[in-house]
């Protein structure tokens, strides 16, 4: 699946993107009283695992998150900033009670990836209920928003990825 | 473009900080933080906060002493009260004081979002709330004059197109009406208004005085004239010349005057020179002009020289409900002016003031209210302070059965002007007219100043 993901983003942005070697949930993210890990502080430890000539870092990670003011989250990004991170568990059809399924649970992740890493690259909450960027804090309105940005979003990212981004090898 | 919304967060806790302040920025918001209550008030001039959320329990300065606080200095912002520990006591305690609402951490994503859109919808409906009553305030305001009256919102509209013109304008209405306010206005709407507004009351002066006012005088030309002066008209220059109780000047003065109009020039008094006249003319007047020329005492040719444009405005019994509106206005100004804090008039005291019937309409009103705010001793104005005659039929009114209106109103002004050994401006004040009306009267019911008998 991340090998998937990994194709998928270096399609959508037109520059590299690499997988780094599995780095380990950090200690101390562990909420004990709740049974989920505390999204923010997980961000900071991958930003310290920020290699030089990277741009930005996602991480991935198959757990609950949340921050202390909110039951959970999807993720998490830097406003403007490097470091985001998407988490699984609350993607998985399994979550819900249903039976797991790949494809579902692949789409939903690239969407909340690219909203994520949408973020990082200054683009904030859209009001275009098709568009990516547009706010899910259910996975109803994960599975309901399309798979792209909308326009004006598109153009915002094109021109902060400018400097980094690779003649279009692949890109659709 | 939407102005931008800003939320303050105040918690000591720094991951709380952290967290929050970047799931709201991903929404747009521009958002602060603050680590404890003292530092959220050093950052609270720095913008027009629209939302803080505080946490309840922090060291020092707790969030509801925080929020406590915010509402002094911010009364607009609206505080949300954050805890991790909610309990009965403290959630009533918080909204008591006036939080907009007490959440419990953690909270639910999607509630959270529609609860802050929920407060920036509602800001944005106060803020348009009251940008439409000032605008509804604007309409019913010209300058100094209130109203809601339709009829009195027409003269306001009236008032500013005919600013733009130079055409002589003619007011009418009883006295008290508020003429010379409104040829103030009319004068401060048109582009004379940095140039002089002069006003001549014409009623107070006699024949010969008020021609060498108008128009001045040589040196010589007449005992007494040992230098020469500048009558009003020239110190109109370019500005306004307002001619009150114009109903009152003499024939031989309405001649000069109808002359000097139609040549727009005219000489001092014993002089050769011509000067020509540039400011505009308001005249205006309490008399019914169209009576006065059927008796023959007003001239027809010089009534419509004069009445190009005409404005009437309604005596105050006919337009009640701008009582309220008035009283608002002067309590305002005599709060200034005599450094008061009075918040308004008590019901009953206010349902005398539209029972009355303002003979001397809305200058007898400002009389009343005036001297209602220097007797009372609270806040509120009561029935007490305000000095309306009493109606008739209760005791101790004189006794009246069998007079005319006329005839009571001889006596009541015979009676105030005696107890104020005929000084003119008290007593008007007093009456509640000008002196201008009360000496009208005075001449009209034939009264005298009796002699004091020295024994």
């Amino acid at each position: 699946m991340l090998r998937k993901l990994q194709v998928h983003l270096r399609d959508t942005f037109s520059v590299p993107a690499r997988i780094m070697k599995t780095m380990s949930v950090p200690e101390g993210s562990y909420e004990r009283s709740r049974n989920q890990y505390n999204s923010t502080r997980i961000l900071r430890e991958i930003l310290k695992e920020t290699p030089p000539d990277a741009i930005k870092i996602l991480g991935i990670v198959d757990r609950d998150l949340c921050i202390p003011i909110l039951t959970f989250v999807f993720g998490e990004a830097q406003l403007g900033g490097v470091a985001s991170i998407v988490a699984l568990a609350r993607l998985r059809q399994e979550f819900y009670g249903l039976s797991p399924d790949d494809g579902i649970l692949f789409e939903r992740l690239c969407k909340e990836t690219l909203h994520e890493l949408g973020h990082n690259f200054g683009l904030i909450h859209c009001n275009d209920r098709e568009c990516i960027m547009y706010l899910s804090n259910t996975v109803r309105d994960v599975d309901r928003k399309g798979t792209t940005y909308c326009g004006s979003c598109d153009s915002v990212l094109y021109l902060k990825t400018d400097p980094w981004r690779v003649q279009p090898w692949n890109r659709r | 473009m939407e102005s931008k919304v800003n939320i303050l967060i105040v918690d000591d806790e720094e991951i709380v900080r952290e967290s929050l302040a970047s799931w709201l920025g991903e929404d747009g918001y521009e958002v602060a933080a603050a680590e404890n209550g003292a530092r959220a008030l050093e950052r609270l001039p720095e913008r027009d906060w629209n939302l803080a959320m505080v946490d309840l329990k922090m060291p020092g300065m707790d969030g509801i002493q925080l929020m406590d606080e915010i509402r002094k200095t911010r009364p607009e912002t609206i505080v949300i009260i954050m805890t991790a520990y909610a309990t009965v006591d403290t959630a009533v305690q918080a909204m008591k004081k006036g939080a907009y609402d007490y959440i419990v951490k953690p909270f639910n994503p999607e509630d959270l979002s529609m609860t802050i859109r929920k407060i920036i919808e509602h800001q944005k409906l106060v803020k348009e709330n009251l940008y439409l009553r000032k605008e509804l305030k604007k309409q019913y305001r010209l300058h100094d004059m209130v109203s809601k009256n339709h009829k009195m919102i027409e003269i306001f509209d009236l008032v500013k197109t005919v600013a733009k013109s130079n055409s002589i304008v003619l007011v009418q209405g009883e006295s008290g009406t508020g003429k010379e306010l409104l040829s103030r206005a009319i004068h401060m709407e048109s582009p004379r208004k940095d140039e002089p507004f002069v006003s001549v009351s014409c009623a107070a002066l006699t024949e010969n005085l008020l021609e060498s006012e108008l128009f001045g005088y040589e040196k010589g030309a007449f005992t007494g004239a040992d230098q020469a002066r500048s009558g009003k008209m020239e110190l109109a220059k370019d500005g306004t010349l307002f001619l009150d109780e114009i109903g009152d000047i003499s024939l031989k003065l309405q001649m000069d005057l109808l002359r000097v109009i139609e040549q727009r020039e005219f000489r001092r008094v014993g002089g050769t020179q011509l000067i020509p006249i540039t400011s505009r003319i308001i005249a205006a007047t309490n008399r019914d002009l169209k009576k006065a020329i059927e008796e023959g005492k007003f001239r027809e040719d010089l009534y419509y020289r004069l009445n190009v444009i005409s404005i009437h405005i309604p005596p105050l019994r006919e337009r009640k409900e701008d009582i309220p509106l008035l009283v608002e206005h002067f309590l305002d100004r005599f709060n200034i002016e005599m450094g008061k804090n009075v918040d308004g008039v008590a019901e009953s005291a206010m349902r005398l003031l539209m029972e009355h019937d303002w003979p001397g309409n809305a200058r007898e009103l400002r009389n009343v209210i005036e001297r209602a705010m220097v007797v009372t001793k609270g806040r509120m104005i009561l029935d007490a302070d305000l000095s309306l005659p009493r109606p008739s039929g209760v005791p101790g009114a004189p006794d009246s059965r069998g007079k005319s209106l006329a005839e009571m109103e001889k006596e009541h002004i015979r009676q105030v002007l005696q107890e104020n050994r005929w000084n003119i401006i008290r007593s008007a004040h007093i009456l509640g007219i000008d002196r201008v009306t009360l000496y009208n009267k005075i001449r009209k019911y034939e009264l005298k100043k009796e002699p004091v008998l020295n024994t």
